[in-house]
């Protein structure tokens, strides 16, 4: 297929329906309208269903009920309406379900702004619902990466019966820029068989449901579900790096920001400045391994993030202490410059923080 | 030797944890029944709720999704959304459904989802421990209300069937007891009138089922078959609300 112009938005619709995705329920909320609009334009010319939820809540109970009933199905939204999301992703993760959802993050806390923002990392990493349970967090940092991800996360979703989210932030869902639809690399997926479709009187019925009341059984469900986060952990994990065996400073960033990292890394290095990257993919699984690769002469590492510091978390607890860890963030819609990471990697460099 | 009574098919044999004296074992046989009798039960897929009916899914003998608090109808929704040829309704009480899950019925029927919905409303918060509900009838005492419900400060129960029998998406509102057997043969019909709306892809039906729950309103089981008669119909008039016309 030829590259085309797409709207990092209207390629995530894109790239669900070559993957097969028939069903979409959604919430208006800026900035991530262009996604719900082209799914109401689009899914009914293939068979599929769009349907305008009354909330966010019920958007994902949606969800939670196509999925259960075998379907590729999604739901997208922007950060107060994933915060509304969390019940039923809690649910949808404790019934083990796969669907893909859509965060284009924008400012925070409450309403916030509908700015661009990496305010979300936390609550994508960490669980915004209840219950110890993780999702699969894709990090695209180009349109095209947003493609692959989302095809691909399909797949994920239903190898491992997992929910799978795709965060972005403002940027990456209203840039434009030529994007391509790929096939991901070939999985053995198995089969539905656990879906409600009714039992045609040649099978038991099927049962979706996360709740266990019996102590002995809720533990050994959560077992079960620990088992298959270390399979994902062992699997799943993408990472890009770039000259970490020789930088004396290294930069951490993901996302969008991790592109204007690069100018900033490029910069330097025309000034003489040895400067490497980790741009984490998978948000969780957490490339931590990957920090084990920096050279031992590296002064520090430095998390850039559009937020006031949440990945730095990761990546403290990636380097076990071995590397001191700076952080810069801007915050409120405000994104960090090339200008503003180089001066703070020189002031790294000259022992100055 | 003739067979008189058997065991529907659509329940399954496990025992049921309800309390002695509550309603919900009778709709369930009445839901069972209807789902047999009306050829569904093999393309049934259910929803069952949060509150005393929560372990449903263990009980009816079809495909069945546990929902959150009130969320049933969006989950029947997604279910019936992707599997139009299959038979899907969902099975909630009045904190469920009148309560936490008001914009998921209402936008449910609005939408005119081909789904069917049994509400039970025994005007009470059973599974939690006796809490005031939305369908609490004023006066009743309630853990949440131990003076009794006051309408100058929480207002007066919701009529749920009346509010959406205004609603033209929804093609079936009926309600109904379960204290008599002549009560019970009524609701067995409202339930399979309902479910062939559904059926013949009409829109969104429902029967709410006026019901007993003698251990939190502290009363022997027939005790509280009386105490639903003489406070609750009064108030919850029994009845059909709306039907589509070829129905009747």
């Amino acid at each position: 297929m030829a590259k085309v112009l797409m709207k990092g938005n209207e390629a995530i619709g894109a790239a669900a329906i070559e993957a097969g995705c028939r069903y979409f329920f959604g919430y208006p909320i800026t900035p991530q309208s262009e996604l719900p609009e082209y799914m109401a334009r689009e899914l009914p010319k293939v068979g599929g269903v769009f349907l305008q939820a009354e909330s966010e809540i019920a958007a994902i109970n949606m969800v939670y009920g196509a999925a259960g009933a075998g379907a590729r199905v999604m739901t997208s939204s922007s950060s107060p309406g994933i915060s509304l999301k969390q019940e039923g992703i809690s649910y949808i993760a404790g019934a083990e379900l796969p669907c893909l959802i859509v965060n284009i993050m924008r400012g925070g806390p409450g309403l916030g702004s509908i700015l661009p923002s990496q305010t979300d990392y936390f609550q994508a990493t960490r669980g915004g619902g209840n219950g110890d349970y993780r999702l699969v967090v894709l990090a695209p940092s180009n349109v095209q990466e947003l493609v692959d991800l989302v095809i691909e996360g399909f797949d994920i979703a239903d190898q491992y019966r997992n929910p799978v989210m795709i965060l972005g932030d403002g940027m990456i869902g209203q840039m434009m820029e030529p994007v391509e639809l790929r096939k991901p690399k070939q999985r053995e997926l198995p089969p539905k068989d656990w879906a409600t479709d009714g039992t045609k009187d040649k099978r038991k019925p099927n049962i979706i449901n996360s709740l266990y009341l019996a102590a002995e059984e809720l533990e050994a469900h959560n077992q079960r579900l620990q088992e298959k986060y270390k399979k994902i952990m062992e699997n799943e994990v993408k990472v890009e790096s770039y000259n970490i065996e020789d930088a004396d400073v290294v930069i951490a960033a993901y996302g969008t920001i991790s592109r204007i990292a690069k100018t900033a890394i490029s910069q330097l290095e025309k000034e003489g400045y040895k400067v490497g990257l980790i741009r984490p993919i998978t948000l969780w699984p957490y490339p931590y391994d990957e920090f084990e690769k920096i050279n031992d002469k590296c002064k520090g590492i430095l998390t850039v993030e559009m937020n006031t510091g949440q990945m730095v978390d990761d990546v403290k607890i990636a380097v076990k202490g071995k590397f001191p860890v700076y952080f810069h963030g801007r915050t409120g819609g405000m994104v960090p410059t090339p200008d503003e990471i180089i001066d703070k990697v020189k002031k790294i460099y000259g022992g100055e923080i | 030797m003739t067979i008189v009574f058997q065991k529907t098919r659509g329940l399954t044999d496990v025992e049921t944890h309800y309390c002695p004296g509550c309603t919900h074992g009778i709709v369930h046989r009445l839901v069972a029944e209807a789902l047999e009798e009306l050829g569904v039960l093999d393309m049934a897929i259910g929803v069952a709720p949060v509150g005393c009916a929560v372990l449903a899914y263990k009980y009816f003998n079809c495909d069945m999704h546990e929902a959150a608090h009130g969320r049933a109808p969006a989950v029947a929704t997604g279910i019936k959304r992707v599997r139009p040829e299959n038979f899907v309704f969902t099975y909630q009480g009045d904190g469920d459904l009148a309560s936490i899950g008001t914009a998921e019925i209402v936008h449910a029927a609005h939408r005119g989802e081909k789904i069917s919905t049994i509400f039970i409303n025994n005007a009470i918060y059973g599974m939690t421990g006796g809490q005031m509900a939305p369908t609490t009838l004023v006066g009743q005492k309630a853990t949440t209300a131990p003076y009794g419900r006051d309408e100058a400060h929480c207002g007066k129960p919701i009529r749920i069937s009346e509010m959406l029998a205004t609603i033209d998406g929804a093609k079936f509102v009926e309600r109904v007891t379960v204290t008599s057997p002549a009560h019970v043969r009524k609701a067995k019909k409202a339930i399979k009138e309902c479910f062939k709306v559904q059926i013949e892809g009409k829109g969104f039906g429902i029967v709410e089922v006026l019901s007993t729950c003698p251990t939190n309103w502290g009363l022997t089981p027939t005790e509280a078959l009386k105490w639903l008669e003489d406070n609750m119909i009064p108030y919850y008039p029994l009845g059909n609300f709306k039907r589509p016309e070829e129905v009747e």
